[in-house]
């Protein structure tokens, strides 16, 4: 080797760092080659140079002396001009595990957090927890390389800072508060595995920033009080008089941080990822973030993941089982999904019995049960066992099926196998606990299995149900006890305990025919090789037997072993697993895990929302915005390529990208208009379509979306206006105010109509506004944006439109029907009108479940108009026609 | 995250290891070799162990293990999954993932495994990304390889990385732009004893090969995206599209990819394409028993079903089988119990029956369980769900593609034990 190491030619040396690079793989010591490798460090040959470099990461730690020699190499390639090249330096570099560099890796890596290349920032990201591994004590300097790094704004290094971030500071979650929106925009486009470990994190720091959403059911639940409202609002003004916010939720009892709901938001989608770690990390983030009528969403995801490789069902089936003892309801739609095939492997079998038994209720509890029949003839006899055990705790659950579970179990203990039986034995001892009066046959039955019975759990189980019930079975017990009496040498350790206990507590109720037998029993028992029989018959004696030293415990005997037992109460493994992040390694071993971050309560009052504020560096007036196109254009060029074309790519997602560049490029595209970024799509387009297209494109940047739009795109869906797209525009508005205080936002510079008084209306107040943005499902159509609020006691159901009196050629989309609007709640939805260009006022027909109400939109002549941009020429094109 | 990687065979040799941090011997795999023992199955090994210091965590895939040692806290799925990546890829590269194919490229297995891991963190899993700097080897190339003593790796310096899109490399020319979409589904679906759905759900994926210059930018549309239940996505394809019109947008990557995979509800009632006809019975003397099997046509709507193979796992008793089938013919592993009849293309006209007699183990008791049975089947120019793709739309490029859409069809399990019978089929 090293006479090849030694050549000039570069074809022997790759050949031999070739068989260097197997036998490492194959784990074979090739140490002592280090001296002759190292040389070729410097090799021109990128391949050969790749191989040295792998084989140097692998044993500079052994030859660290002789690893110091390379590193002016990389020390150079971190100077050089190529980006890959300085990448790759750092990247080795900082993977040489030699304390005495450590200086000079810092100082690598400072720079490469400010070199110009993503690229490479990403690979200092990289190289953040190597040199913190190697060395804890540059925490604090990391942490400041860290702080820098998390306000980059490309997808790109995102994901590696927040992973820096996780192994050397996730304590500090004050550094994540001024990019906690822009990781949040950022998200969607995050390469995958990046995206699972933002999404953990964020999980973390919302629980430590805002409200539990569910908090009032929480003390609804625990109070069982429905006139918590009430109550709660007086203990506002008594306590918190002086805090704005709570003035606030005197009104409303809980409002959502819209920074809340814009995390939310965002990750929503990415339940539909191909990665399933992906998928589980939003479930969990869902799950533990979620207001309960939201968490279902995650459902139909987890459930897809069943359909994934068996180490992915395995992880999934443990946290759906945690996740099925909080929250049933969710999972109940997919029951069917939970049906075990006979191809899948006993651990799998196993957990979907689990969550099979935490679903189970009065209702399903037959369909349930109809399976289970045919899972106990399985081949798989550990299967059998754990269906049987399942029976078991759904007999103790719901108390409707108990004898017919407990008549199922004792058909199986005529079953052949053994092991069945035996199984059967144990649970029905379990169920038997809670009613023994009534099923003294039962136990009569069990008394004559002891002669054929081997397994010794079952076999215990019987004497201590025969013991314990001696009076319902007189004449049997004294029986068993002689036959066991008779083998007791031969019996298993926990079958001998149980003889004693049955001597124990026959002597004590029938003394008369079995004080000679428990003698003998106990005599058999002192001389045992097992101690803990010994002293149990030890101690048994002289707690039963009256002797002269009588002791003051002999007294109590009868109290004390046949005291009342209470009946066991069969709990899934997985209760209370959830204080666990789900998702998570600890909650799959249910032990903390080394390095495990603790998933923080939430707290009682919101720590100050303002922190997460980002100033707004630039702000372009409204109408001065297009001018402003040329300039917004280059600065395209750094912005991470999809966070724009997702806003691009359709009228509606206009909305969400102006979140998103607001907070990750500050471009003043943070304007209510969405013609902006529609602007900049058709100019991207129309680079390389034709002329005739551009004009159509221009088209698509109108506010509202009126005239017939020729572009290829907008294809019209029929009516599918989804509610996410509601609650997306909503959350809209509350986060520009926010993120944009300066600007004018959206929500703020439209003008609200009354469409329904609230007193007329009957405590329903609807109000209506033009949104201004395009109305997909018909683009002829104007967005009418509705807000109803119930201000009544009760609840308002089932909110629809009914076209009442149309003008003719007008048209109108109704809006999903609202099924329920609870008191105090308010809820936003989108209709669609198409006014045909007159200004007449639509009429309709408002209908709850009780009432109908005549309303009309009128809507004034700006709103039917579409702001558009054109150059003068085209103006005066537009203008001649 | 990820500290080391093990690759462990069926017999238990472990034949290459990979450390991504500071090395950790072998003997860390004792406790998984223990698991192993412990489970009946490969199957039943637990893919996330415990041990005093680290944390295993497997995967069991193509009879081969990969084992990784965690050391702290790491979503267990992100694991999981990267490992799967992992063997991906080496199927992509290698046409298999075998001990064999790994031995032979281990240069180049190593050098993915560097590429696709720093410090335990993935870097680059895309398999665009890293066949730019890792050329995938072929026959031309390892024959011009050993001529002129170069290997696989790129001469220049990849550029992939620094692509905008993680996904696509960039700089792509083809003389032909094709872009091909196969819609590929499958049933799966439970029978009872008499033979009717219990319940039926039909997965599908839309597998793409797209080759196409520059960076186009591809719209799909359906004609009933109603149709679909769940969908989940490759990462190109833009979610917020989605959700509003129901079209998939996407930078497709270059090559070979899963677009997207699907879920049709049951409630559009799924049609079964053939039947079983199944008479399995063991003599209560326990020396043997009777196999009758027909297959036929169900709901086919007009089409041909081909590569109909019916595989029946027999109760452990049973030693040997001698039948005769009426088409196609018939093998039974008396080792793994696996009686796979493979029947070919179903005449309508003329129904394939298998019958004959079974012989048991002498002194074993009758076996009690009726068999399962597992049924691949295909179909061709038929998506069963009646997903049908509207049309295709590139922008981004001047040039007109050729564009073609396949409802191919794929073999896939069907599944029937006699009382609660689990089936999947593909069509």
């Amino acid at each position: 080797f090293i006479e090849m190491l030694d050549s000039n030619k570069d074809s022997l040396k790759l050949e031999a760092m070739k068989r260097i690079v197997a036998m490492i793989a194959r784990g074979k010591n090739t140490s002592d080659l280090f001296p002759a490798v190292v040389k070729n460090v410097a090799c021109k040959n990128i391949e050969v140079k790749k191989l040295v470099y792998v084989y140097l990461v692998r044993y500079a730690e052994e030859q660290q002396d002789l690893a110091l020699l390379s590193i002016s190499t990389f020390q150079r390639g971190l100077k050089d001009p190529n980006q890959l090249i300085r990448a790759s330096a750092l990247r080795v570099l900082s993977s040489i595990r030699v304390t005495i560099i450590v200086p000079i890796m810092m100082l690598a890596i400072k720079e490469a957090a400010s070199d110009m290349s993503p690229y490479v920032r990403k690979t200092a990201a990289h190289a953040i927890p190597k040199l913190y591994s190697l060395d804890p004590e540059q925490k604090d300097q990391l942490i400041e390389v860290i702080e820098k790094l998390l306000a980059d704004k490309t997808t790109l290094v995102a994901g590696s800072v927040v992973m820096a971030f996780e192994e050397v500071c996730p304590e500090r979650i004050d550094l994540i508060h001024k990019n906690y929106r822009k990781l949040c925009n950022l998200l969607v486009d995050v390469e995958e595995w990046g995206q699972v470990v933002i999404i953990n994190m964020l999980t973390r720091y919302a629980r430590t920033q805002f409200l539990n959403p569910n908090l009032n059911e929480c003390l609804l639940e625990e109070g069982g009080e429905s006139t918590f409202y009430g109550s709660d609002a007086d203990q506002d003004e008594d306590e918190d008089e002086d805090k704005k916010d709570e003035a606030l939720s005197k009104r409303k009892p809980y409002v959502m941080d819209p920074d809340h709901r814009l995390l939310l938001r965002n990750t929503k989608p990415l339940l539909q990822s191909r990665n399933a770690a992906v998928v589980m990390a939003v479930a969990q983030l869902y799950f533990h973030l979620a207001p309960k009528a939201e968490v279902g969403v995650i459902a139909k995801a987890l459930v897809r993941l069943l359909r994934s490789h068996s180490e992915v069902q395995y992880v999934v089936l443990q946290n759906v089982a945690t996740m099925t003892i909080k929250r049933r309801g969710m999972f109940e739609p997919y029951l069917k999904s939970f049906y075990i095939r006979s191809t899948d492997p006993t651990q799998i079998k196993v957990l979907k019995l689990e969550v099979l038994t935490n679903l189970a209720s009065e209702t399903n509890i037959s369909t349930i049960l109809r399976e289970f029949q045919t899972y106990i003839k399985s081949m798989d006899k550990d299967f059998v066992a754990a269906t049987i055990q399942a029976i078991g705790r759904c007999a103790t659950h719901i108390g409707e099926v108990r004898d017919t579970c407990l008549n199922g179990l004792v058909q199986l203990l005529s079953n052949r196998d053994e092991l069945v039986v035996a199984e059967s034995v144990v649970v029905i001892k379990k169920l038997l606990q809670m009613q023994p009066e009534k099923h003294s046959d039962i136990i009569k039955h069990m008394a004559k299995l002891t002669d054929n019975i081997q397994v010794p759990m079952a076999r215990a189980s019987i004497l201590w149900l025969i013991g314990e019930y001696c009076e319902h079975v007189p004449k049997i017990a004294p029986d068993v006890l002689r036959k066991m009496a008779k083998t007791f040498t031969n019996e298993e350790d926990i079958v001998k305990l149980q003889i004693i206990n049955l001597a124990a507590k026959l002597y004590l109720t029938n003394s008369k025919q079995t004080k000679l037998l428990t003698q003998y029993v106990l005599n058999l028992a002192k001389y045992d090789q097992n101690y803990d029989i010994r002293d149990r018959a030890r101690f048994i004696r002289q707690l039963i037997v009256p002797t002269d030293k009588c002791g003051a415990l002999s007294k109590y005997a009868k109290k004390l072993i046949l005291a009342l037992k209470p009946a066991p109460i069969l709990e899934s493994p997985f209760k209370d697993r959830d204080h666990f992040q789900l998702g998570s390694l600890s909650h799959l071993l249910n032990t903390k895990a080394g390095g495990y971050q603790e998933l923080p309560d939430w707290p009682q009052d919101a720590p100050d929302p303002s922190v997460r504020n980002v100033e707004v560096k630039e702000s372009v007036p409204e109408w001065t915005k297009c001018s402003s196109r040329e300039k917004r254009k280059e600065k395209k060029v750094e912005k991470p390529f999809y966070s724009d074309s997702e806003g691009e790519s359709g009228p509606t997602e206009s909305a969400d990208s102006e979140s998103d560049s607001a907070s990750s490029s500050a471009s003043g595209s943070e304007q209510s208009g969405s013609g902006s970024e529609e602007s900049e799509e058709s100019e991207e387009r129309s680079d390389s379509d034709e002329e005739e297209e551009e004009e159509e494109e221009e088209y698509m940047s109108l506010d509202v979306l009126m005239g017939p739009t020729p572009s290829p795109q907008v294809t019209p869906v029929g009516n599918f206006l989804s509610s996410s797209l509601v609650t997306d525009l909503e959350g809209l508005s509350l986060t520009d105010t926010v993120l944009s205080p300066a600007t004018i936002s959206p929500s703020g510079s439209l003008k609200s109509y009354e469409l329904l008084h609230r007193i007329t209306g009957e405590g329903l107040w609807v109000e209506y506004c033009f949104s201004r943005q395009p109305f997909l499902p018909d683009p002829h159509m104007v967005a009418v944006q509705i807000q109803f609020t119930n201000s009544a006691a009760t609840e308002a159901k089932s909110l629809r439109l009914e076209e009442a009196k149309l003008q003719s050629g007008m048209r109108v989309k109704e809006f999903p029907e609202i099924e329920v609007l609870p008191a105090g709640e308010s809820a936003t939805v989108v209709m669609g009108v198409d006014f045909c260009d007159s200004t007449q006022a639509a009429n309709l027909q408002l209908c709850t479940h009780s009432r109908k109400f005549f309303v009309s939109i009128q809507p004034p002549v700006g709103e039917l108009m579409t702001p558009s941009f054109m150059t003068e020429n085209e103006f005066k094109k537009e203008q001649g026609k | 995250m990820i500290h080391s990687l093990f690759l462990i065979n069926h017999s238990g040799d472990i034949f290459l290891e990979k450390h991504w941090k500071s090395v950790i011997g072998r003997s860390v795999c004792d406790y998984f070799f223990e698991a192993k023992e412990k489970a009946a199955e490969p199957e039943d090994v637990p893919p996330v162990l415990q041990t005093p210091h680290h944390y295993l965590i497997s995967i069991y895939r193509d009879r081969l293990f990969f084992l990784s040692v965690i050391q702290t806290e790491a979503p267990p799925l992100f694991v999981i999954e990267f490992l799967h990546r992992v063997v991906e890829t080496f199927q992509d590269y290698f046409g298999e993932c075998s001990e064999t194919v790994i031995k032979d490229n281990v240069v180049t297995v190593y050098e993915l495994l560097e590429e696709m891991l720093d410090n335990g963190f993935p870097l680059a899993t895309e398999s665009n990304i890293l066949k730019e700097m890792i050329r995938p080897p072929t026959i031309l190339r390892t024959m011009v390889n050993t001529l002129t003593g170069t290997s696989n790796f790129e001469e220049r310096l990849p550029s992939g990385q620094l692509s905008t899109i993680p996904w696509r490399r960039s700089g792509v020319k083809y003389t032909n732009n094709e872009a091909y979409f196969d819609v590929i589904e499958e049933i799966d679906a439970i029978v009872d004893k008499s033979g009717t759905t219990v319940c039926a759900e039909i997965q599908g994926v839309i597998e793409a090969c797209v080759k196409l210059t520059g960076m186009p930018d591809l719209t799909l549309s359906f004609m009933n995206p109603r149709l679909l239940d769940d969908v989940s996505f490759h990462p190109c394809v833009r979610f917020k599209r989605w959700e509003a019109e129901r079209v998939l947008s996407f930078i497709p990557p270059d090559g070979n990819f899963t677009l997207m995979s699907y879920h049709v509800n049951a409630q559009n009632l799924v049609a079964i394409p053939v039947y079983v006809k199944q008479n399995i019975s063991f003599f209560e003397s326990g020396s043997g028993g009777r196999l009758d099997l027909t297959a036929g046509p169900k709901q086919t709507m007009g089409k041909t079903v081909e590569g109909l193979v019916i595989t029946v796992h027999m109760p452990k008793a049973v030693l040997s089988a001698s039948l005769t089938a009426t088409q196609g013919s018939y093998t039974y592993d008396p080792a793994t119990k696996v009686l796979v009849w493979d029947i070919g293309r179903l005449n309508p006209q003329k129904l394939p029956n298998l019958r004959g007699s079974l012989s048991l183990q002498a002194g074993a008791p009758k076996p009690e369980d009726n068999p399962s049975i597992n049924i691949a089947l295909k179909i061709q120019q038929l998506a069963i769900s009646g997903l049908k793709v509207n049309r295709l739309d590139m922008y981004g490029e001047k040039y007109k593609p050729f564009k073609g859409v396949k409802y191919v069809t794929k073999a896939g399990k069907f599944q029937r034990p006699a009382c609660v019978a689990i089936s999947h089929f593909s069509t």
